[in-house]
């Protein structure tokens, strides 16, 4: 199959794991930022072809993961609202916020349905004029220009009846945040690819030249992790943080602009609150002045109640890189996808559900 | 019977509509010497071993690419008798319909589960027809119940796979989920994929003839190959090793996968089995597969090591091996 068999060629990986291993000298350690790598690397047990001497570590890059918990149950209050549908990927779904989860809220009576993208959304907002949709906007730079093209249709079609919940958040600030805090030292960076589609691989020139990260924007597919890995380690052997992309059939160094314009049109960056992070300025987007009327966040008013932190969980503490799914005492005890204690065991790629689902701790 | 009309709670009030309903759009479909005496239970001669089956079906849509409701609840009941080894004989078809159903619709239904059962040699030879009020049901509900006879010397079960023994799948695996997935309000997407659903009795017949001393079968329903394939470890207390590369899998499939960021091994199949094979006799019965049209893409996927107990492994495209676990909650799709 075009673009996706050619990237899981055995032959190729096994002469790709042989160079790494060859070019490996210093020990190494690399985070991939986005969930969708973890579970490439989990999937095709790629840490395990590994020399030992390469440490990868996994970041905050699931948005359901990092979603707070003030926002979720903003998100479960929006639901139980009369006359409201709230509409939502499906990765949000089971999500427990401070008190209940949305499938919770479902399973009493609230109207939550899943959709596969924002225009789903205006549809289901057409055909049910007497009720108000809400869609629960969650994702980074990639989810974003959808939604935002979902307003933009609703205004141009005069869909009064359509919100957004923005819970958009952008990557940099984030990578930022967490380079900053010092906890982890990272010699190279994964950069999230479908982001890059979006933002281009200059958004992460900073990091290789004010933090002397190395950087390699990476597809999903194993033969693209290990071929960013063989680029990375190169860059750490020979001295040099740059930023290449690994990544050619879907990124650009410029990125989409025109996605992005549609993004300036409609959003406006604003602060936001990211679990394990605490609140980051200028790292989430909300509609601007124009779109006013779409956003949930001015139109509903809600009282979502006290926010509560699940005790014990260690998904913040996951988030920043600083301890694995399996350092968590929860983990795979307490603690499991059918028993979620933090969002990062419920998102399909968050790191605890990945762990969980591929055997991350266990004898083969 | 107009077949333009549609369900009414009339039609489940025992009285006249009731009986025009059963008589003139289940039985004449259906219609078997032993059904047609609309006793108040069906007798059947039988003799041997009985396995006996039941399940309910309730997937949305109705109809979805490659086939429906009907054809599902006559091949998951088949397949779940065949899967012991038995011979599908006798099928028992209820019904719970929503009120403002389509007849036609119902119609549709009815004859598919005809053709199904034809093909898979079963009869229909009882039923019951309920009617909620709308709302109360997603469309129809049906539920089948099956008997059937399990030959002499045949003892295949969930809990006999052997270190040793081969691991036989009858083709690719995701066809149906994502062909019923592709239909999903909110979700639909456009896809050449058709659902799998199959009666796959036949086929098993003929591999029990090949080799009576078949261990294991099952029919990756729900949960797909990876939760089937975790239930036979944990119940024969063994391990299996899997080769991801001898999985077959579609490129519509796959490429859905990707998409919706699922794993195929944990999506639905509705006419595939596994079957737990001594390794002596894993490629006759392969063969035998192969030469039937429900297992054309049949291969040997793996093996049954000692252990660890109760664990699936998979050797992955790069090498490496990984865990294999039950699939956990609901496949929901994902963000980005």
């Amino acid at each position: 199959m075009k673009y996706v068999t050619e990237f899981r060629d055995s032959d190729l990986a096994r002469r790709l794991i042989e160079r790494i291993h060859e070019a490996a000298r210093k020990p190494v350690r690399l985070m991939e930022f986005c969930g969708g790598h973890t579970v490439t690397i989990f999937r095709y047990g790629i840490r395990k072809v590994l020399p030992p001497g390469i440490e990868m570590v996994s970041g905050p890059g699931c948005p359901v993961c990092v979603t707070a918990n003030a926002d979720l149950d903003r998100a479960i209050a929006l639901a139980r609202l009369p006359k409201v549908i709230l509409t939502t990927f499906g990765d949000m779904f089971k999500v427990p916020g401070s008190c209940g989860s949305l499938q919770e809220a479902h399973a009493q009576g609230a109207d939550v349905r899943m959709v596969y993208s924002p225009l789903d959304a205006l549809r289901i907002a057409r055909e049910n004029p007497d009720r108000m949709v809400i869609f629960l906007g969650i994702g980074f730079e990639t989810t974003a220009p959808t939604v935002a093209a979902s307003i933009l249709e609703a205004e141009k079609s005069g869909l009064e009846n359509y919100f957004v919940q923005s819970m958009h958040k952008v990557c940099p600030p984030a990578l930022k945040a967490l380079a900053d805090s010092g906890e982890v030292r990272l010699n190279g960076l994964i950069c999230p690819g479908h982001v890059s589609a979006i933002t281009g691989s200059q958004a992460w020139v900073p990091f290789a030249r004010d933090y002397g990260l190395s950087c390699v924007v990476s597809g999903f597919e194993p033969l693209d992790v290990l071929q960013t890995v063989l680029m990375l380690v190169r860059q750490v052997e020979e001295g040099r943080s740059e930023v290449e992309i690994a990544y050619r059939r879907g990124v650009t160094f410029e990125g989409n602009a025109h996605a992005r314009r549609i993004l300036d049109e409609v959003f406006e960056p604003c602060d936001a609150d990211w679990r394990g992070f605490g609140v980051i300025p200028g790292s989430g987007l909300k509609p601007g002045k124009r779109f006013e009327r779409f956003d949930a966040a001015e139109v509903f008013d809600v009282d979502a109640g006290p926010v509560v932190e699940p005790v014990g969980c260690q998904c913040g503490a996951v988030l920043r890189g600083v301890v694995s799914p399996a350092e968590c005492p929860l983990f795979r005890t307490v603690c499991t996808p059918e028993t979620p204690v933090g969002p990062c065991m419920v998102s399909s790629e968050g790191s605890c559900s990945t762990w969980y689902q591929y055997g991350g701790g266990l004898e083969v | 019977m107009k077949s333009d009309g549609m369900v009414l709670m009339a039609h489940g009030s025992g009285g006249k509509m009731a009986r025009d309903l059963v008589e003139k759009v289940l039985v004449k479909a259906l219609s078997n010497p032993m059904l047609e005496l609309l006793d108040d239970s069906a007798t059947v001669q039988f003799s041997g071993r009985l396995a006996f089956t039941t399940d309910s079906y309730v997937v949305r849509p109705i109809f979805f690419p490659g086939g429906d409701i009907g054809r599902l609840a006559v091949c998951g009941t088949v397949n779940d008798l065949a899967m012991v080894g038995a011979k599908p004989l006798y099928i028992s078809l209820a019904f719970i319909l929503e009120e403002g159903l389509p007849l036609a619709e119902l119609e549709q239904v009815v004859r598919s589960i005809r053709q199904a059962a034809d093909e898979a040699g079963v009869h229909i030879v009882t039923g019951d027809t309920k009617v909620v009020n709308r709302g109360a049901a997603d469309r129809l509900f049906v539920n089948t119940a099956g008997v059937g006879m399990v030959p002499e010397g045949v003892h295949v079960s969930g809990s006999n796979a052997r270190p040793g023994d081969a691991v036989i799948l009858s083709g690719t695996i995701g066809d149906h989920g994502i062909a019923v997935l592709s239909r999903r309000e909110g979700l639909s997407f456009d896809t050449e994929l058709v659902s799998d659903v199959a009666p796959l009795a036949g086929m098993v017949a003929q591999m029990l003839e090949a080799c009576p001393a078949i261990r294991a079968m099952r029919d990756p329903t729900r949960g797909g190959l990876a939760s089937t394939l975790n239930e036979i470890a944990e119940r024969s207390r063994v391990c299996i090793r899997l080769q991801e590369r001898a999985i077959p899998v579609r490129d519509a499939v796959r490429g859905a996968c990707e998409m919706l960021g699922f794993d195929p091994l944990y999506v639905a199949n509705e006419g595939k089995l596994v079957a737990i094979v001594p390794a002596a006799d894993s490629d006759r019965v392969v063969a035998v597969m192969r030469a039937h049209p429900y297992g054309r893409d049949a291969a040997i996927v793996g093996e049954v090591a000692e252990g660890p107990a109760g664990r699936v492994l998979l050797s992955t495209a790069v090498g490496a091996t990984r865990v294999v676990d039950m699939l956990t909650g609901d496949l929901l799709p994902r963000i980005c």
